[in-house]
């Protein structure tokens, strides 16, 4: 004679809710307990190298959300760009990265930050100069794993959890 | 002498607790029996048909992230295989065999939301989704450390995938192939033999074969009605011929066997994942791909098998940056002409049940 | 200590409905213990908050809200202020006096059924000679005021639910009053402390099976998993209360809870031997005993998916009722037969008595009890 319909089933549920009881639960505590992110994390800053940008543009014409603004004039003497304005509108942002992937001279990057939420929609416009690496604004290893290798290693949730079944 | 009632309209949705998004099932009931349901979607359109035509081709991935977001990898899959069919570029090994096991762990998320949502939907207080939710969380680690977000992936590349997985990925991939099938069990234990689950989802919102096929269902729902029909195997894209994976499908096509075959499909998945991982060639990840792809005059067609069904990216080229048109065949639209026929005569609470049980995400429906 | 049944005793003493010794007479007595009462209520239900929230969380491998006081022991209070301070929203179309009377009328008999439930040796408020009529005459009230929020709401949410209630609860009296009945037949009393002074071995032994109908045709009563239904939030949002918002929810809040200890104090005291136990004293015995029915409660409401509304009338008139009458039957039988209350005898009792329980249980739902599946032509 089998049990199964006959509340074994029940049971079973029952003990599986039971043992949770006395498992450790998977959460964490957020703004005391932070978790690495991923290395590669795209946050939602954006650091510039002034020395590296040649002002080619390709980062605007990669962008699909048409979110960064780029103004260059040449200088004659020196034979080439300078980037009189760049800015770039995190509430268009989408945090895509394509604009990262497609800077040919590794001048853009995404940010290693992920609190960035502002009170205006004005401040989320990062200009040039807002977007300068600082140690306090730390680039993410977005399509760079030198930059990557240096990052603290991501927390897992399948490391912190060692019992199972 | 018979009562004589007055059915009644009752709009569930677009803000309730089980529609999933923002979808409206305009029903009519008589007591607790629906007669009649009108499914009303549009709640979340953003018109991402008609976007696409004015981005290139690259600028569209992101685009297809948002469809149905909770398998974006698959998403951007069936988009990248369809601009490599109409531009003809070639994919490097290695990058096929990354795009196979991203796309197999999207699966098993997304299965797991489907799974939990359907058991929460069939009143299980939140504890199968809370724990299915603790599983998806570890493969959303997973393709968080390859691909830098958790939702959004923006991976997978036209010819390849954006960048090579770091190395610290396999060994967490192969601890995690090693520990899901116990935590699978344990979600049968918890709920699979449940007898209230028994008499709440077997024989309920029965989808017979004939059924199935003539609404072009596809994926669980129409493999639950015993229709062994996976894309993967009938038509396989990508590398999907060299894996070794059986078709689960089901006998009677009722609530039951949906979330069976779905709990069955997650453990093929894994299997799938093992065989590509051993398999992993060096190489690069990306062929040579210009920015700015310019497919020649066409159109192509490519198909694969998303989590919820047959999920196909159809674009026309006229040689320039921008697909001229796209059009985007959508499983949760199509599987959901079924419903109609499902629920009809059921309990409103099978209602939700049967809803539960087709699986689908607005963001697709409406695009 | 040798156990002693209480088989077929009468007691012929007359208990007066006031302790003659207590100063003051009838109306300290009666301000007392409305007064312990309303703390006890409150404060249980706090308590009780507290163990789902917290219990639930754990089950669900998460922690539960810990930020309010330590170990999140203030959330309750937290909780409470919050829904206190909400806006009073009433729909346009909705029946004003009847949608602010509703939570009043349902409230009130929840508090109502603690006036009998003796939390030590005769310390209650009032020793009814027929406890356990009135408990299952006011436990029906509430009704009342949920079907009232219901109807009051002009939601059809809300009338679905009150509909699913109303339905549910007529059809769960009976065999929640003939499990009763198999306690009071070895009992031999209608008095709570009675039969609580009558349980020398907790009565969940002599009577599981009616414990186990009591259990679930009490869990539908008060609308608590597999059998909330009533406020399924998957299926009709929140049942009666959909439209209820600030103080007016607050209300039905306090009444689901209020009500769940109500019903776990009942089966305590029936089956579980209320005060009773060693070493502690009387109401602590009782207050764990309590929460331990409860946790029982939030134990299923965290594993167990919900009930059909066809399924539950099924259980409760195809499965529930008949094995109540059955059991009535076979304890009047035993208690007819007047076993002798030696304790290799009670032993012998317990055993087969358990053994009704697996036998019936088994028996009838593989032969009797089936399900349809539910779908109508329409």
């Amino acid at each position: 004679m089998k049990f199964e319909r006959y509340g074994i089933g029940i049971v079973k549920g029952l003990m599986v809710t039971i043992m949770h009881l006395l498992r450790h639960p998977t959460v964490s505590q957020y703004p005391e307990q932070r978790l690495n992110t991923s290395r590669r994390i795209r946050g939602n800053e954006f650091i510039w190298d002034q020395v590296k940008c040649t002002g080619c543009g390709t980062c605007t014409k990669a962008c699909p959300q048409g979110a960064i603004e780029i103004v260059t004039s040449t200088s004659q003497e020196e034979n080439k760009y300078t980037v009189d304005k760049y800015q770039i509108d995190t509430g268009y942002c989408i945090q895509c990265g394509l604009c990262v992937e497609a800077c040919p001279y590794e001048a853009l990057y995404l940010g290693y930050a992920y609190e960035c939420a502002k009170y205006q929609r004005g401040e989320l416009v990062q200009t040039k100069e807002m977007m300068l690496e600082s140690p306090l604004r730390k680039a993410s290893g977005y399509f760079s794993p030198k930059r990557a290798a240096k990052l603290p290693k991501q927390t897992l949730l399948l490391e912190r959890i060692t019992e199972k079944k | 002498m018979a009562l004589k009632t007055e059915p009644f309209v009752l709009n569930m949705g677009p803000v309730h607790p089980s529609t999933h998004g923002v979808f409206r099932m305009r029903t009519t009931l008589d007591g607790e029996v629906v007669v009649d349901i009108e499914p009303i979607f549009g709640y979340l359109h953003r018109g991402v048909e008609k976007l696409a035509e004015q981005r290139t081709y690259t600028g569209i991935i992101p685009l297809t992230d948002r469809l149905d977001y909770i398998s974006s990898m698959n998403n951007n899959l069936a988009y990248c295989l369809a601009v490599e069919k109409l531009a003809g570029i070639k994919v490097p090994e290695r990058a096929e065999y990354l795009r196979v096991i991203m796309a197999e762990l999207q699966r098993i998320a997304a299965f797991l939301i489907a799974v939990g949502a359907f058991l929460n939907d069939c009143g299980a207080f939140f504890t199968p989704f809370m724990y299915m939710f603790r599983e998806r969380e570890k493969i959303v680690d997973l393709l968080e450390m390859v691909s830098g977000q958790r939702l959004t992936y923006n991976y997978i590349r036209v010819g390849g995938v954006s960048q090579d997985i770091p190395e610290e990925f396999l060994p967490a991939l192969r601890t995690f192939v090693a520990q899901m099938p116990g935590f699978i069990d344990e979600y049968d234990r918890l709920l699979m033999q449940n007898e209230i689950l028994l008499a709440r989802a077997k024989g309920v919102g029965i989808l017979t074969r004939e059924q199935a096929i003539n609404c072009a269902a596809s994926g669980p729902v129409l493999r639950a009605s015993g229709v062994k029909w996976d894309i993967r195997q009938a038509d396989p894209y990508s590398i999907y011929d060299r894996f070794e994976f059986d078709i689960p499908t089901g006998t009677v096509g009722d609530c039951y066997d949906r979330y069976r075959v779905r709990v069955a499909e997650m453990r093929q998945s894994l299997r799938i994942i093992q065989q590509a991982m051993t398999q992993l060639p060096p190489g690069p990840v990306k062929a040579a791909v210009p920015h700015l792809i310019r497919p020649p005059v066409g159109e192509a067609y490519a198909h694969l098998e998303a989590p919820k069904g047959e999920l196909g990216f159809y674009l026309v080229s006229d040689n320039s940056i921008a697909p001229y048109r796209c059009h985007i065949r959508p499983p949760s639209l199509i599987n959901l002409t079924a419903l109609r026929d499902m629920v009809r005569g059921w309990k409103v609470a099978d209602l939700i049940v049967i809803f539960g049980s087709i699986d689908i995400t607005v963001g697709e429906i409406d695009r | 200590m040798m156990p002693v049944l209480n088989f077929g005793i009468h007691h012929q003493v007359f208990i007066p409905a006031v302790p003659p010794d207590w100063p003051g007479g009838f109306w300290w007595h009666w301000l007392f213990f409305t007064v312990v009462i309303i703390a006890f209520v409150l404060t249980m239900v706090m308590g009780a908050i507290y163990i789902e929230r917290r219990g639930m969380g754990r089950m669900q491998s998460r922690l539960g809200p810990n930020r309010t006081g330590p170990f999140g022991l203030l959330q309750p209070v937290a909780d409470a202020i919050k829904v206190l301070l909400k806006e009073n929203i009433v729909p346009v179309k909705a029946d004003k006096l009847v949608h602010w009377l509703a939570p009043v009328v349902a409230f009130a008999p929840a508090l109502m059924l603690f006036a009998v439930i003796p939390f030590q040796d005769g310390a209650l408020l009032a020793d009814l000679n027929i406890g356990i009529l009135y408990i299952v005459a006011i436990s029906s009230v509430s009704t009342v005021g949920i079907f009232m929020a219901g109807w009051a709401s002009s939601n059809k949410y809300s009338l679905l639910g009150a509909m699913r209630n109303v339905a549910a609860i007529v059809s769960y009296e009976m065999p929640l009053v003939l499990a009763i009945v198999g306690v009071v037949l070895i009992a031999g009393s209608l008095s709570l402390n009675r039969i609580v002074i009558a349980q020398d071995i907790p009565f969940i032994l002599l009577q599981p099976l009616g414990f186990f109908l009591f259990f679930a045709a009490g869990c539908a009563e008060i609308n608590r998993s597999p059998f909330d239904l009533m406020e399924a939030d998957s299926e009709i949002v929140a049942g009666f209360h959909t439209e209820y918002s600030g103080m007016k929810f607050a209300m039905f809040y306090l009444v689901e809870y209020a009500e769940a200890i109500a019903i776990a104090a009942i089966i305590t005291t029936l089956f579980l031997g209320g005060w009773r136990g060693p070493l502690l004293p009387p109401w602590l015995w009782f207050v764990t005993k309590v929460m331990a029915v409860f946790f029982t409660m939030v134990w299923t409401r965290t594993t167990l998916p919900r009930i059909r509304i066809d399924q539950l009338m099924a259980l409760a008139w195809k499965f529930l009722l008949p094995l109540a009458v059955i059991n009535l039957i076979i304890t009047a039988i035993q208690v007819l037969a007047s076993w002798p209350d030696t304790l290799p005898w009670t032993l012998v009792m317990i055993i087969v008595n358990f053994t009704i329980l697996a036998v019936l249980v088994l028996l009838w739902s593989k032969f009797f009890f089936r399900l349809g599946w539910g779908r109508i032509e329409v």
